[in-house]
């Protein structure tokens, strides 16, 4: 069974062409990592997924059900999102955030149950946040409200999980833990991310999206070569052993002529 | 401080504003006489002097219970409208359900209720305030769905179309008619008897009580469209709920008690300040201190220049503000 399949998707907004015609399959309980530069369509393409834009044609499907004919609780316990971006600026605490992802699993009598603070805790745990669970939000900094976020997905009990650019405000060793524990769990996950070698370490699979097609698709090593890297972002990249971890590792460079370009005249006189 | 705490507390003190509220007036009545009075009346024990039991009983008893219903219903309509359209300054009043209301309940005062089908001051104040919500809400929806800017857009700008009707036709009142008018724009329970309070004490309740379950949804929406659809949220239809309810609480509030002002905006925002933003806590702690909050402006307002009356709203900023002001220094220092 196949864990998320878009079909000929195609995406407007205000009458822009966002993604066109995408073809998709995620094989259940894999890792996909979705790369492309600014602006080709990634997060537009994720946001369909959990229904917060409308497809201009094409279907989605999660677990074989068309997510935009099902009720949005039964969506909620189809997939969970850690957003890109969160408005800091409420008065919650991060177990009251956490505790919205628990909206389609206990009725409006039971938020108060013990049993409900124990779900809620369970997720900051495996988030490992569970030391934030009283601090408010809007004080916690870029990496902590990262993991909250992360903690209310888990909370939602999802078959899938999708996240937009998650290693997003955090520093290096919060990078490698938060995508350590993305590769060690089982649930069906989707990606977007920036970092092309986090993309090849951690994700199973990796989907490169170029001016609103996926214009690759495969296992990360054998999709992103040197001549994808270079038409579709502008660098030059190779694969080499990582030294530490002995895992691929990718290195990327500057493309010979731009390299020239971004010289400043002042240096390349002297 | 567990929710228990707070809500037993502000809930004792509720009691006993109620029972001030019965035994203080420009006749005092003491509570031994309260007592007999109200257990005569259920039948449960010998019949009381007639002028304290018509006091007590026809005057003060519902006049207390809708100052309650009143601060309830505009506390809790202002907690969810503020949740839903996600801005602070929003109150009940801003979808422009109290300048529908005036309208209407100046129409039947000025020109009389013959001239208007017969219709009483509180009933052409609800047909007032319901008519400019369909109208705020026609003009708001895009396809079915409320974007939060567009219906306070919507709401202020009917809002002022109906204030004008009402300065226009307040010109046209004789002299004589003027200071009933202001009484009524500025709120009031004073008229509240037995058999005016069941309809709109049912209407209130049933819809307080809805509201109340939808505080994790709300919650969820405060975060934004976009984290409410991904928890799954189904955001148009919750919104038409909370609008729904919040909008037909206000509009019986308003024709019970006319325009009591400051309540819905304030009071929301002091329950935060006490129990914070969780609309799980929220919702109900703004229940009992909104019905506290109205129980208090209204017996100040009966027996700070008693005999006379003043209207509510007079005195909900006077007693409202001071309050306000220390919750905002004692969060300041926190």
């Amino acid at each position: 069974m196949s864990g998320i399949e878009l079909k000929a998707v195609s995406i407007r907004l205000a009458n822009e062409s966002i993604v066109h015609n995408v073809d998709l399959s995620i094989p259940s309980g894999a890792f996909l990592a979705v790369v492309g530069p600014n602006g080709s369509g990634k997060t537009t393409l994720l946001r369909a997924i959990y229904r917060a834009v409308k497809l201009s044609a094409g279907a989605i499907f999660i677990r074989d059900r068309d997510v935009s004919r099902i009720p949005m609780a039964a969506a909620a316990r189809q997939r969970a999102v850690v957003p890109q971006f969160q408005d800091a600026d409420v008065a919650l605490t991060a177990a009251d955030i956490v505790g919205t992802g628990r909206h389609t699993h206990t009725p409006w009598w039971a938020v108060q149950r013990p049993t409900e603070q124990d779900a809620v805790l369970d997720a900051l745990q495996m988030a490992g946040a569970k030391e934030l669970a009283g601090r408010m939000f809007g004080t916690l900094s870029g990496g902590e409200r990262q993991r909250v976020l992360l903690a209310r997905a888990l909370a939602q009990k999802a078959e899938t999980l999708l996240l937009d650019e998650p290693t997003n405000h955090l520093d290096a060793r919060a990078q490698l833990e938060l995508m350590e524990l993305l590769s060690n769990l089982t649930l069906t996950r989707v990606a977007v991310l920036h970092d092309l070698d986090q993309a090849l370490a951690y994700a199973d699979l990796i989907a490169v999206m170029h001016a609103g097609q996926v214009v690759a698709t495969g296992p990360p090593a054998e999709v992103l070569t040197n001549e994808l890297t270079s038409k579709v972002f502008g660098v030059r990249s190779s694969i080499m052993k990582h030294p530490l971890t002995g895992r691929p590792h990718l290195l990327t460079a500057p493309l010979p002529d731009a390299a020239a370009d971004v010289v400043p005249a002042a240096v390349r006189t002297y | 401080m567990p929710l228990a705490i707070w809500l037993t507390a502000i809930g004792i003190a509720l009691v006993l504003a109620s029972i001030l509220g019965v035994c203080v007036g420009s006749v005092p009545i003491p509570l031994g006489d309260v007592g007999q009075v109200v257990f005569s009346r259920l039948g449960l024990g010998e019949s009381a002097p007639a002028l304290n039991g018509t006091i007590i009983w026809d005057y003060r008893i519902p006049r207390v219970i809708a100052a309650a219903l009143v601060g309830a219903g505009l506390t809790v309509s202002g907690i969810a409208l503020q949740g839903l359209v996600r801005n602070p300054l929003a109150d009940p009043y801003v979808i422009g359900v109290s300048s529908g209301a005036s309208f209407g309940a100046v129409l039947v005062m000025v020109f009389g209720s013959g001239a208007l089908l017969g219709l009483g001051v509180s009933t052409g104040a609800f047909v007032g305030a319901a008519l400019i919500l369909v109208l705020v809400f026609l003009v708001a929806q895009r396809r079915g769905a409320f974007s939060d800017s567009r219906l306070v857009l919507a709401g202020v700008a009917l809002g002022y179309l109906a204030s004008a009707g009402t300065s226009f036709v307040q010109l046209q009142a004789k002299p004589g008619q003027i200071s009933g008018i202001l009484f009524w724009t500025l709120g009031s329970v004073a008229g509240a008897r037995w058999n005016s309070l069941p309809v709109p004490a049912v209407v209130i309740i049933v819809c307080v009580l809805l509201m109340l379950t939808r505080a994790r949804a709300l919650n969820a929406l405060s975060l934004g469209d976009d984290a409410a659809v991904a928890v799954g949220v189904n955001i148009r239809q919750e919104r038409l709920i909370l609008l729904l309810l919040a909008a037909l609480c206000t509009a019986v509030t308003v024709s019970l008690a006319g325009g009591v002002g400051f309540v819905g905006l304030i009071v929301p925002h002091a329950t935060r300040l006490l129990v914070g933003a969780d609309h799980r806590r929220l919702l109900p702690a703004g229940i009992i201190l909104g019905a506290l909050f109205l129980v208090v402006v209204d017996l100040a307002a009966r027996t700070i220049g008693s005999p006379i009356e003043f209207p509510l709203t007079i005195f909900t900023a006077v007693v409202g503000v001071p309050f306000f002001l220390f919750l905002m220094a004692r969060e300041k220092r926190a």
